[in-house]
């Protein structure tokens, strides 16, 4: 007997269903075994994880939706980072640079909240000061990433270690820029810059629910739209799946190359501004926490789809946010959500394999006449 | 003046020495792992779970050698779960590499927060370390003697490690055949080199290395363990095995260029310099790339010292070419 | 090797076919491109795995044939059997002597390179194969990686030696240096199979030689007693499974003009030759020749994939220097790219998006940024209407549908984007449009190509099925190491002129 491996044809989309549910069942299965090993309970635990992901009934009812809105305040920067590498990867371009992205982003939007008004720009309207914001942070994220998509089209360089280089290259910039150049004088010691004035601030919904929430929604809904409707979107996936038919096609790889890096790098740069604008109001310490990398995780795990990296964003910003209830109230580590996010990664990965080939069992006679 | 400057760089040396050795065996590793074409992201993870687990093992048995054992030892089982689902299931290495760091950072913290005595976090206990060796005669030698012969053992190992995994990858023949399948995979194939086993192998050693570089950390360059204790230095390795163009011995240079960045600024600060630290430590980052470009662009260079053609791609022999 | 059955998706390449090589004999294997030469010995040296039939090796303990299993490629180097592939095997960044030595277990672990260094210039005077064991591959002109090829086979006592069409890639003087180190070997004790369908070498060096087409045997001959005429027949004799009559219009306007084309590849071999050719409007101009002398660079200089080092082109009249691909393709010029999966189609996206390749610029598909969904669907669901594209829908993945449907699609694609946008010069690159079709499909593909061009468009046809060529072209270009040997009117020349021609010869 010996097993046999073949490519599947088209793999149902129900086939789809029960490998995905079954991979992220295990994920949870595996993190569940995790915490059996060192003494924990995994159902208390995951009950738990859940009531401070969503909090619960009775607190809804009294319209309480603090674990709600904060899983959602979580979610925004995610799903936007989610969105910004996913475009990238539908071109086949790997962009693991958005981390710093994001924080090049921040710079730029902080650099206009702080310093706009010493030359005149300031306006009294929140509105057109976010939106100002919000441009320099595409703006700075964008130019950010072109660096390593120049240096793709024009010297072959690998993206991949360039845009992980830069994420370092950016985040050490971003500390020297708070912990010293744009050190608040009056901030006590602290690092961090001084807190924006209230017309760079992007408005609330509920609780701390910003509207950047909105910001991501659209970001989101362009991106689909983009990638699904119209005449760039179709150059992207041409030149994602087969670069040589591209060429053949007549579609100019290297400018969209350099396009498309813009583009993702100005919507990490995004994530970055509506993190300082809505969130800290300043820059400081707890921008760069990772996002980067888990939208990475996240995108992939959305099959690159708009539309699915939204939901996505919001059950892995909901497993984070679970993660801190826990530590919080049952005392254990937070990063329970690590695990899980990064177990999940892999039982998907590996279901991968189940959707992608069949697997026979064969009586192993190479003669046999056909 | 003069001998002020050679002690200040002896010093400097030092703290390179301390602060490279991890990195020295995480970049090894990843040399290791990416010769044979397989490209490992997940370095970072690697080495936080050696170092957690390490410490945990030699607390608990109050052994070194156990602690060691164990974080090499969790370092290839990591490495094997990227083999397991990049080479066989062919999925992507720059993906499975990523969720292993997520991974190994997730779990890393969990099993610090509960792996102390009964359930109690690692954090803040004291337990074995490495302790520092003095060589006779050698360490008294003037500025050098100290700061190569006053050493913990894991960095004495490396004297003989280094040379020999050079000496091994560029004289002999399993070292031919690793190149070999990292440079043209079809090749070494048609000449009866098991491809899929090689990969593997090489791969699994790499996580060894990576443990071993964390095991390094928590045994001996910052005793214990904490939350972030490798603090990028996985990436580093990674970063560094382009920068030493996957060559073992210009490795070393590299490591101590990245550990002794720190610690220059340092001592820059204490005789007043005012050259910002953070452009002193973007400096092996931009250097990296500078290295990249260079030997990316021009095609002899390439063919000498560059990446592996084979690097990050999946193979399977089967294919109507 | 006797009854060897090999089955690609889709494709039975292999069909029971036996093969009988002498020992100490240089055998000649040919057949036209896609007949199974390379995959039968792919089945020899354990690359692939037959569906059935056996392997028998002379053994020189019993002196006698015995049976053997091949399953991987270690298992033909222990059974003393070495190819030389045509895409070379070399490990780029290793020297010769390290490639050499590749995949031997050595007793020892330090490799001694001093002797074997020694070793290697000792086999190389032996054969009249002297090259520098130190030199890195990539500093080594394909000749002589050719010939590490070849060593690194001798040094690890390989009894037999498969030659995959190693004169491709050689210049005439190689070759002929190729043919002397063959014949010594051969001397020396040696087996070697020769793939080829260059027949004068067949001839020249080869002491017996089969023929096998469409992944059949078709003979077995001594070449002493053979022809090129013969040998010709066999290859390309095929019954004749369809009857579509050239287009009989007079030719109009120049649609292409090509005037003293010369092309490096990127190896810097120059890969076409000052080549002058022009097709005109209602005109079918065939070119033939054995894959590899140029036919696919003509292809792509004619579409813009790559621009010309030397001499002009122009399309309709429009001088084309320094445009891109985007620029053919708006002057009115539609390829049917040789490899239809790796260059024609992206298999991972649906047939509507690969059928609006060509075509997605239009006003009508994208007026502004966004696709006209509506449009677009009517207009892929006409396409897969009209050219009897059999596919569950338009959302099915392209590399779901057989041969002959993704076929149908670069078809419909590449003939409806330039009659819908530019009508006046349109010019058509065929290349292989029918390879690895079946008959019918084949039929409905040629069928359209001279329907086309009995509206006005003019056709360059490559294609190695000198049947197609002769039935539908006027003219016929043969091609041979980069040049243009003859043009040739279809109706007075036979398929054996051909094949002397494609071989080198002149008439």
């Amino acid at each position: 007997m010996k097993i046999s491996v073949e490519p599947r044809i088209e793999a149902s989309s129900g086939l789809r269903f029960v490998v995905m549910s079954t991979s992220i069942l295990c994920a949870f299965m595996f993190g569940g075994l995790i915490m059996g090993i060192v003494g924990v309970d995994p159902v208390d635990t995951y009950v738990a994880m859940l009531e401070g992901a969503i909090g619960r009934p009775e607190y809804w009812s009294q319209g309480q939706f603090y674990s709600i809105t904060e899983t959602l305040v979580k979610a925004i920067p995610l799903m936007i980072t989610s969105i910004a590498v996913g475009v990238a990867f539908k071109m086949l371009f790997w962009n693991i640079g958005a981390e710093g992205q994001l924080v090049v982003g921040a710079i730029a939007g902080s650099g206009v909240a702080l310093f706009a008004k010493d030359y005149g720009l300031q306006s009294p309207y929140a509105g057109i000061n976010v939106i100002l914001m919000c441009l320099a942070g595409i703006m700075g994220g964008g130019l950010w990433a072109l660096i390593p998509a120049f240096l793709k089209t024009r010297f072959k360089v690998n993206e991949i270690i360039t845009t992980l280089m830069f994420n370092y290259v950016a985040i050490l910039w971003y500390q020297y820029l708070f912990n010293v150049v744009w050190k608040d004088p009056e901030g006590m010691g602290f690092p961090g810059t001084a807190k924006f004035d209230g017309v760079w601030i992007l408005g609330r919904i509920s609780g701390r629910l910003h509207w950047g929430l909105g910001i991501a929604l659209f970001s989101g809904l362009l991106v689909w739209i983009i990638l699904d409707k119209s005449k760039w979107g179709y150059e992207i996936r041409v030149i994602g799946q087969n670069i040589k038919a591209a060429v053949y096609g007549g579609i100019d790889v290297n400018g969209n190359v350099l396009k498309v890096m813009l583009f993702s790098g100005g919507l990490a740069g995004l994530a970055g501004t509506v993190e300082v604008s809505g969130v800290s109001y300043s820059l400081q310490e707890g921008l760069s926490v990772g996002y980067g990398y888990t939208a990475i995780i996240v995108s992939w795990l959305s099959r690159l789809n708009p539309i699915a990296i939204m939901i996505v964003s919001v059950v892995f910003a909901g497993i984070m946010v679970g993660g801190d209830q826990i530590q919080m109230t049952m005392g254990l580590p937070s990063s329970v959500a690590y695990v899980l996010q990064g177990a999940m990664l892999f039982f998907v990965l590996g279901g991968d394999f189940f959707v992608r080939y069949r697997m026979t069992l064969t009586k192993g006679q190479r003669h046999a006449d056909s | 003046m003069q001998t002020v400057d050679i002690a200040f760089w002896a010093s400097v040396l030092s703290i390179a020495m301390a602060a490279g050795t991890s990195l020295v065996y995480a970049t090894v590793g990843e040399i290791f792992a990416e010769k044979s074409g397989v490209l490992n992201l997940g370095v970072e993870g690697m080495m936080i779970m050696g170092a957690v687990s390490g410490f945990a093992a030699a607390y608990h048995s109050g052994n070194i050698l156990a602690g060691v054992v164990t974080g090499s030892m969790v370092g290839g089982l990591m490495a094997l779960i990227h083999c397991f689902v990049t080479i066989t299931l062919l999925a992507d290495q720059v993906v499975s590499g990523l969720a292993i760091t997520l991974l190994g950072g997730g779990l890393a913290s969990f099993l610090g927060q509960r792996l102390g005595v009964d359930g109690t976090p690692l954090v803040g206990l004291i337990g074995p370390r490495l302790l520092q060796i003095r060589i006779p005669y050698l360490s008294d030698i003037a500025y050098i003697g100290d700061v190569l012969f006053n050493r913990d053992i894991m960095t004495y190992s490396l004297y003989i490690v280094v040379p020999l995994v050079a000496f091994y990858i560029r004289r002999t023949r399993p070292g031919l055949f690793l190149r070999a399948v990292g440079e043209n995979p079809q090749a070494a194939d048609v000449m009866g080199v098991d491809v899929v086993k090689c990969r593997y192998f090489y791969t699994v050693i790499g996580g060894v290395f990576a443990g071993l570089g964390g095991v390094h950390l928590s045994l001996s360059y910052t005793p214990g363990w904490t939350e972030s204790i490798t603090g990028g230095r996985g990436w580093i390795a990674v970063a560094l095995v382009i920068f030493a163009t996957w060559d073992p011995i210009r490795s070393v240079v590299g490591a101590l260029l990245f550990g002794g960045v720190n610690a220059i600024q340092f001592r820059m600060q204490a005789i007043g310099t005012n050259v910002p630290a953070a452009l002193l430590n973007m400096l092996p980052y931009l250097l990296t790339i500078v290295v990249l470009v260079i030997i990316t662009y021009f095609e002899g260079l390439r063919k000498k010292v560059g990446a592996p053609d084979a690097l990050g791609l999946p193979y399977i022999r089967e294919e109507r070419v | 090797m006797e009854g060897i059955v090999k089955d690609f998706p889709g494709v039975r390449a292999l069909d029971h076919v036996d093969f009988i090589v002498n020992r100490g004999e240089i055998h000649g294997l040919l057949g036209e491109n896609g007949a199974g030469k390379t995959t039968l010995m792919s089945v020899l040296c354990g690359l692939y795995r037959a569906e059935a039939g056996n392997v028998y090796l002379h053994d020189s303990n019993s002196n006698s044939e015995k049976e053997v299993v091949i399953s991987t490629p270690r298992d033909a180097i222990v059974c003393g059997v070495g190819m030389v592939h045509q895409h070379f095997r070399l490990v780029q960044s290793q020297t010769v002597l390290e490639n050499c030595i590749l995949g031997i277990q050595g007793s020892n672990l330090v490799v001694d390179y001093n002797a074997i260094e020694n070793d290697i210039i000792e086999l190389g005077k032996k054969y009249g194969m002297e090259i520098n064991p130190e030199a890195y591959i990539w500093e080594l002109s394909v000749g002589e990686q050719q010939r590490v090829e070849i060593l690194k086979m001798l040094y690890r006592d390989a009894e037999i030696l498969i030659m995959d069409e190693p004169t491709a890639v050689l210049t005439p003087q190689e070759a002929r240096l190729l043919g002397e180190t063959m014949k010594r070997m051969a001397i020396e004790g040696k087996t070697i199979v020769f793939i080829t369908h260059k027949l004068d070498e067949v001839i020249e060096f080869t002491h017996r030689s089969t023929v096998l087409r469409d992944g059949k045997n078709v003979s077995t001959v001594e070449t002493g007693n053979t022809t090129k005429r013969e040998l010709a027949n066999f290859m390309v004799g095929r019954d004749v499974v369809f009857s579509i009559v050239r287009p009989n219009i007079s030719p109009g306007n120049y649609v292409l003009e090509m005037r003293g084309v010369s092309v490096y590849d990127s190896r810097g071999v120059q890969a076409l030759k000052d080549i002058d050719i022009d097709v005109k409007s209602g005109e079918i101009i065939g070119v033939a020749g054995v894959s590899g002398n140029g036919q696919k660079e003509l292809a792509e200089v004619a579409t813009g994939l790559v621009g010309c080092n030397n001499g002009s082109i122009y399309i309709g009249g429009q001088d084309m220097r320094g445009c891109s691909v985007d620029g053919f393709i708006k002057a009115g010029v539609s390829h049917i790219p040789g490899d239809r999966i790796g260059v024609g189609l992206a298999g991972n996206l649906p047939v509507s998006d690969n059928l609006i390749l060509k075509s997605y610029q239009i006003k009508e598909i994208c007026g502004g940024l966004l696709f006209n969904k509506r449009f677009v669907d009517e207009y892929v669901d006409r396409l897969i209407d009209e050219y009897e594209v059999v596919t569950p829908g338009r959302d099915t993945l392209a590399r779901n549908l057989s041969g002959g449907n993704q076929q149908k699609i670069v078809l419909a694609r590449e003939i409806e984007s330039t009659y819908r946008c530019y009508d006046d010069a349109r010019l058509i690159v065929a290349v292989y449009p029918t390879r690895g079709l079946d008959v019918g499909a084949t039929e409905f593909v040629r069928s359209r190509l001279v329907q086309q061009c009995s509206e006005g468009a003019g056709i360059l046809l490559v294609s190695d099925d000198l049947e197609e060529i002769v039935a539908i072209s006027s003219r016929i270009a043969v091609m041979y190491s980069g040049f243009i040997v003859d043009v040739v009117q279809a109706d007075c020349v036979t398929l054996e002129d051909l094949g002397m021609l494609m071989a080198g010869e002149s008439l």
